[in-house]
């Protein structure tokens, strides 16, 4: 069946086949492309495979072969997810000011920011899956078959948001394509109250994740009500970081055009949450060293390295200062918003939060432990081979979806400017 | 096709086989296998073993949580551990499932004037317990106190030298059974608990792995098994309880359970038992006349980071 079609196929239509060639005409688009893309997509696929085989290898012997200890309990895994937590929750600083505000160029990217938040999503659950001992059992979490501790565990409500906002931030997007590929506006009220409740989600999943930390009183580096705030600050950072990082790709590899004033609205928003983030830094960092007491152990042993354990420091000092680095190249932009510096302040900036939110926040929470041992953490090849297989596979799920996204919304373009000539 | 009909179809009583779901399905397999293979095993059969060992296996992967099961599912289920037991390993188990007993709550208390240190506590919870050797889980830890600390995590957790020393005291470290547990309020699915009579507990078959109520003990009183858990064969304790000392798999939280199996019988924890300066006192805290009680009532007592809240059923005291 062809599925090519016509201008003149753009008024409502009940045809049942047409859900079905919407289908397939994403599957073709999101796998066309020129050698370059066939060769990134190859790239992304082998990375997946050598990390899927490392899985294979852990699901035998055990989490024993990871470099966590039972006082380090947590570690690369669960770092790389509270970022992403991040970077999907980040999706809201698109939404908001592209439908709150009416903002019309943020409104041309907000699918982009939608499938970045995907993409980060699944990323997140797939790194709690291998982080666990017992992932046959995982139905033991589902309310029904299992035995749901809801709500006095933290760990359920995490559960539950990111389920919740994976789902909001797939089916708005996909009703709008849809609608879109079908030469239809999206009906309002079918998909906006959604909208706004992501938005409201998209702070419940970052708050949530902190509040997974933040409740614990057994770890005073936690235990600090800043923590959820900043997670938020540093989020709404690093997150629009890498959607710009994304969308200056689109913008040099396809032929979507990217309006420049994009680039200078997200900046604007990057400048504000870096600013206020390494105000609250500053503020967590005054409190831990102004008056040092033993809840301070777990900094001294980040920033300087405690009974001659230091694997942190040059990793934290690295982060921060990429942090300010990144946060002084967005605020004083000389070029005004040129694409190649643009990309070199995301990825310092998103480098820095990243390692600042993952091993940054999640090992020195658990040294020294609860009977004062200070033992350092370090992953091993292992480890690093299936988070990598994780990551490559987030860029998989962003790209597949991207690019039938950006197909559709071109042809719809087309199409709409067409009927106003 | 017009989907009310498909509905209805699917109703009818003729496609009641299709109806039966897939857990349930399995299951009936499972125990048919089972059953069917049962008196053929006895007589020697290898092949049709393993198909009741599968029919065992799969049984078990979809039980219930502990607390959930009627006491008939508490019984198979510890009968076909047993079986299991003898079917993959060729062990003699005992395998208990002794409720807590009426008018009980466990106390623990610890002189921390008498201990010399020797570890013998240790060590009989290592064995007693079936603690890993491999990667040397033990529940139990002893630190080494200078004069003037009363806090553990400024001791030497790690000695290994000769004992008693002199100007040193020595302080025990273990699960405090909290009455107010953070690892209970943590986990996911319920796998943790606090039986009536105090002691927290851990389904091993029922916990996922997730080790968040490692992370949310304030005492360190969790373990977690990184890999399959292993004893020598002849060291292995064969008098279990299902909450307790049974051997546990790859992947699961463990702790200290106040040695359930030997509690619940009557008998003392193995550590207060091997003690051999009486450092060590348990007993029932609702019992006027126990030794516990004497010692709370009588002796200067103290709780281990007392601000958290936790109220941790286990005092240190002084003579």
């Amino acid at each position: 069946m062809s599925v090519r079609r016509d201008a003149k196929e753009k008024t409502m239509t009940t045809n049942p086949n047409q859900g079905r060639s919407f289908i397939s005409d994403c599957m073709r688009w999101s796998l066309s492309g020129g050698i370059g893309f066939k060769i990134y997509i190859i790239a992304l696929l082998a990375v997946m495979a050598v990390g899927a085989f490392s899985y294979t290898r852990q699901f035998q012997e055990g989490l024993i072969i990871t470099g966590m200890s039972d006082i380090v309990s947590w570690g690369l895994y669960i770092s790389n997810f509270t970022f992403f937590v991040g970077v999907a929750a980040a999706a809201v600083m698109l939404i908001l000011p592209a439908y709150m505000l009416k903002d019309k160029d943020l409104h041309e990217v907000v699918i982009i920011g939608e499938c970045v938040a995907v993409g980060a999503l699944v990323m997140c659950l797939m790194f709690i899956t291998v982080d666990m001992g017992g992932p046959l059992k995982v139905w033991h979490m589902i309310p029904g078959i299992g035995l749901f501790n809801w709500p006095s565990s933290i760990l359920t409500w995490d559960m539950l948001v990111l389920n919740g906002y994976l789902a909001l931030n797939s089916l708005v997007p996909l009703y709008i394509l849809y609608c879109n590929y079908h030469n239809r506006e999206p009906v309002g009220w079918k998909y906006k109250p959604f909208v706004f409740l992501s938005i409201f989600w998209a702070v419940s999943i970052h708050m949530t994740t902190a509040f997974l930390y933040q409740g614990l009183p057994a770890r005073p580096f936690w235990n600090n009500p800043l923590l959820g705030p900043r997670f938020l600050a540093s989020a709404f950072a690093a997150g629009p970081a890498v959607i710009m990082v994304v969308l200056i790709a689109i913008k040099q590899n396809t032929k979507y055009s990217v309006d420049e004033q994009i680039f200078l609205k997200l900046k604007r928003i990057i400048v504000v949450s870096a600013v206020i983030n390494l105000l609250m830094l500053f503020s967590e960092v005054f409190k831990e060293f102004y008056t040092f007491t033993h809840h301070s152990l777990s900094a001294q042993y980040l920033f300087f390295g405690l009974e001659g354990h230091n694997s942190l420091v040059p990793w934290i000092w690295t982060a921060i200062s990429l942090n300010i680095i990144g946060t002084l190249l967005f605020a004083f932009d000389p070029t005004k918003g040129n694409p190649r510096y643009l990309m070199v302040a995301a990825i310092s900036l998103f480098t820095g939060i990243w390692i600042e939110k993952g091993f940054g926040l999640i090992i020195p929470g658990f040294v020294p432990s609860p009977m004062g041992e200070v033992v350092d953490y370090a992953p091993t090849s292992n480890e690093i081979l299936i988070t990598l297989g994780v990551l490559a596979t987030g860029a998989l799920v962003v790209t597949m979806l991207i690019k039938p996204a950006l197909a559709v919304l071109l042809k719809y373009k087309e199409a709409k400017a067409k009927i106003l000539k | 096709m017009n989907s009310s009909k498909k509905k209805e179809g699917m109703m009818k009583p003729e496609n009641g086989e299709k109806k039966i779901s897939r857990r349930s399905f399995i299951k009936g397999l499972s125990i048919a296998a089972a059953a069917g293979s049962a008196g053929l095993v006895t007589g020697g059969c290898g092949s049709l073993g393993n198909t009741e060992e599968m029919g065992l296996k799969w049984e078990e992967y979809f039980k219930k949580n502990y607390r959930l099961m009627s006491q008939k599912e508490k019984d198979e289920t510890v009968a076909r551990l047993v079986r299991l037991a003898k079917m993959k390993d060729d062990r003699d188990i005992q395998m208990s499932n002794a409720e807590p007993r009426e008018n009980v709550l466990y106390g623990y208390a610890f002189n921390i004037s008498r201990c010399k240190g020797y570890m013998d506590c240790v060590e009989a919870c290592v064995q007693e317990n079936n603690l890993d050797r491999k990667s040397k889980t033990q529940y139990i830890r002893l630190f080494e106190m200078d004069s003037g600390q009363l806090d553990p995590t400024s001791g030497d957790g790690k000695y290994h030298h000769e004992v008693p020393v002199a100007d040193k005291f020595y302080m025990g470290v273990q699960c405090y059974h909290c009455e107010n547990a953070p690892c209970i309020k943590a986990c996911p699915t319920k796998a943790t608990w606090r039986e009536p009579d105090g002691i927290v507990v851990v389904d091993y078959d029922w916990c996922i792995g997730c080790r968040y109520c490692l992370a949310a003990c304030p005492y360190w009183g969790r373990r977690f098994n990184w890999g399959t858990p292993e004893v020598p064969e002849e060291e292995i304790n064969r008098k279990q309880h299902y909450l307790g000392n049974r051997m546990r798999m790859k992947g699961v939280m463990e702790k200290c359970t106040f040695c359930v199996q030997r509690t619940r019988q009557g008998k003392l924890p193995a550590c207060a038992e091997a003690c051999p300066t009486g450092s060590r006192v348990f007993g029932n805290l609702l019992d006027p006349d126990s030794e516990i009680r004497f010692v709370l009532k009588n002796k200067k007592v103290f709780r281990f980071k007392e601000e958290l809240g936790t109220d941790p059923k286990f005092w240190y005291f002084m003579d």
